[in-house]
């Protein structure tokens, strides 16, 4: 992300000899050649589609032949009184809040730990939480319901023989266990990818800060609080940012262990859009009012990563 | 001595930790060879009574896995080609000085590594169905690859940018144009972005869900390992075993690869993480 800012600092010589455009076309040929490439790709694939959610949201369409059927608003306004969407909304946001508020600072604590050299095995046990990040969301959500399974799945039996519950919890079925269930399982497969995150922002600590610190007498704590997390934060801010955009996009574990169910208790804004636009068991697709449900989710999540810029900006300048 | 035991008390929350952290694998890898009679007793007994390969085999051939294998194959080898190739160019056009617009072009990449998914299948799926490639791998390729090219494109740019000008200056007074350069002199230079790259997609594509699921709903003949994994359950009678056998065949080779290349792989998001 900053090499934006120092790509500014490129331009700016350009800049000076406006009148010799021709010629820095020429020079620059080749270049733009080779964007073409990624202007198609990613101008087909990504600021098409973002555009053509806006057109097509304002329309009554099935997805057959081209969309003519103009309603205006009306897709928009089913979606904003629609409860079901602000409940799929609600759910996308608290594994946010879950990746945010339990998976993050617990990584960094493991982090912490694993950073040390004197700690032996560290590598193994580094490769051992990643391990969910590798495997396939489909393949966990199957294991993981068969191992939670009501009927005599493992995790119940273990929990009935030894005498801390009466009867077998139904942690996938019942409509106030789901939710948390998906949630401790989604911290599960994540925490891998933040951990490495983590451990490759500790890799910026200077050394010889840290052991000045120690020669001046700092503890473990003194240390953490006035060395490390500050010379973390800056980097804390893009882990942020990715561990919540991956969490806005949960969608894959939601579809392999509870379909959004029982009783839309895990449903999530993609899979609301999935089940209108590509649900099998559908009549007749609803591709204008998936598309306003898009839209409505993209706007959402721009205000709440705009509102969570100040905040951000304050903990960069403490 | 006191320090020693100090350090080492660690040991005694991680172990557990770990332990029940990679349970659900060992249960699926045992479970993968026990027979179906042994699977309805219900033991808890991780090494199976009588090990059998009979659920690989009815997973790979009755449940069409060999089809679902080689198509996730063909998709991820597509995905990382396509990624590489543009991701490569447009980080060397754009890690060039003075280039008009790559500001511009820089911003929008970042600004859209934001938006969710959910909010482009729809026109991504119309677009694919419109180029006629509704019902083939290439379709579900280019709509995985395209909104996977921005982190690459910076990594690119930020690593072509560090390479220091002599080089390219001298491979050009050897007479080597631009593409030979950025392909005989720049490209063999990029050798850890690549593999970064290659891997990370190579990770992304494999597991890929959404796009093939989306992708695949008309010809399930197409059906990445993924996707054919979640087929595979919610029939009317589920087939554990060979459930677990396929859970082992779609999660094993992706495991093995990043045992290999894990080194390339944690340096690699390191790197990113730290521009």
């Amino acid at each position: 992300m900053t090499t934006t800012m120092e790509r500014a600092a490129d331009k700016a010589p350009a800049r000076e000899r406006p009148g010799r455009r021709p010629g820095r076309l020429r020079k620059h040929l080749w270049s733009y050649l080779f964007l073409v490439p990624l202007v198609l790709l990613f101008g087909g694939f990504t600021i098409w589609p973002m555009l053509a959610s806006w057109w097509y949201a304002f329309f009554d369409w099935d997805g057959v032949g081209s969309p003519t059927e103009w309603v205006g608003l009306a897709n928009f306004r089913e979606v904003l009184a629609s409860d079901a969407f602000w409940r799929a909304f609600w759910h996308s946001f608290v594994f946010s809040l879950a990746a945010i508020f339990i998976e993050l600072p617990l990584a960094l604590i493991l982090a912490i730990l694993l950073n040390n050299t004197w700690l032996r095995f560290r590598n193994l046990y580094r490769l051992v939480i990643f391990l969910p990040v590798v495997a396939t969301t489909a393949v966990i959500g199957i294991v993981i319901a068969i191992l939670l399974d009501p009927a005599g799945g493992l995790v119940n039996r273990i929990l009935l023989d030894t005498g801390l519950v009466n009867e077998p919890v139904n942690f996938l079925g019942s409509t106030s266990l789901a939710l948390p269930t998906l949630l401790s399982i989604d911290v599960w497969k994540g925490f891998g990818i933040t951990l490495i995150y983590w451990l490759a922002a500790l890799q910026t600590v200077p050394k010889d800060l840290q052991e000045a610190a120690a020669i001046d007498g700092a503890g473990f704590w003194r240390s953490l609080r006035f060395v490390t997390l500050p010379v973390v934060t800056p980097i804390a801010i893009v882990i942020l940012l990715l561990v919540f955009q991956r969490s806005l996009n949960t969608f894959d574990l939601v579809r392999a262990v509870t379909e959004g169910g029982p009783d839309y208790a895990t449903d999530v804004v993609p899979t609301y859009i999935y089940r209108y636009a590509f649900d099998p068991s559908l009549q007749a697709p609803r591709y204008g009012f998936a598309s306003a449900a898009g839209v409505v989710f993209g706007l959402l999540t721009l205000v709440v990563t705009l509102l969570q810029a100040p905040f951000l900006r304050r903990r960069v300048n403490a | 001595m006191n320090r020693i035991l100090r350090r080492n008390v660690w040991h005694l929350l991680l172990i557990p930790l770990c332990l029940v952290w990679v349970y659900p694998f060992v249960w699926m890898v045992s479970a993968a060879f026990k027979t179906p009679k042994e699977m309805l007793l219900g033991g808890l007994s991780l090494l199976p009574d009588d090990a059998t390969l009979d659920n690989f085999r009815r997973a790979w051939t009755t449940a069409k896995f060999s089809t679902y294998t080689a198509n996730t194959v063909t998709f991820s080898v597509t995905v990382v080609v396509l990624v590489l190739l543009v991701a490569s160019a447009a980080g060397y056009a754009l890690s060039r000085p003075g280039l008009p617009g790559k500001k511009i072009l820089a911003a929008v990449l970042v600004a859209t590594m934001f938006i969710p998914h959910g909010y482009t299948i729809i026109p991504t799926f119309v677009l694919v169905n419109g180029l006629g490639l509704g019902n083939g791998l290439l379709g579900a390729a280019l709509a995985q690859a395209g909104p996977a090219l921005v982190v690459p494109v910076l990594l690119f740019m930020g690593f072509f940018g560090g390479v220091p000008k002599e080089l390219e200056e001298a491979a050009r007074m050897d007479g080597a144009g631009y593409l030979r350069t950025y392909w005989q002199v720049m490209l063999p230079l990029a050798k850890p972005v690549i593999g970064t790259v290659a891997l990370m997609n190579f990770i992304g594509a494999w597991n890929a869900f959404f796009v093939p699921l989306v992708f695949t709903l008309g010809s399930p003949d197409l059906r990445t390992l993924g996707v054919g994994m979640y087929g595979f359950y919610g029939q009317d009678t589920t087939d554990w075993t060979g459930l677990a056998a396929a859970a082992c065949i779609s999660v094993i080779p992706i495991v093995v690869v990043f045992l290999f290349l894990q080194r390339t792989f944690v340096e690699g998001i390191a790197g990113a993480v730290k521009s």
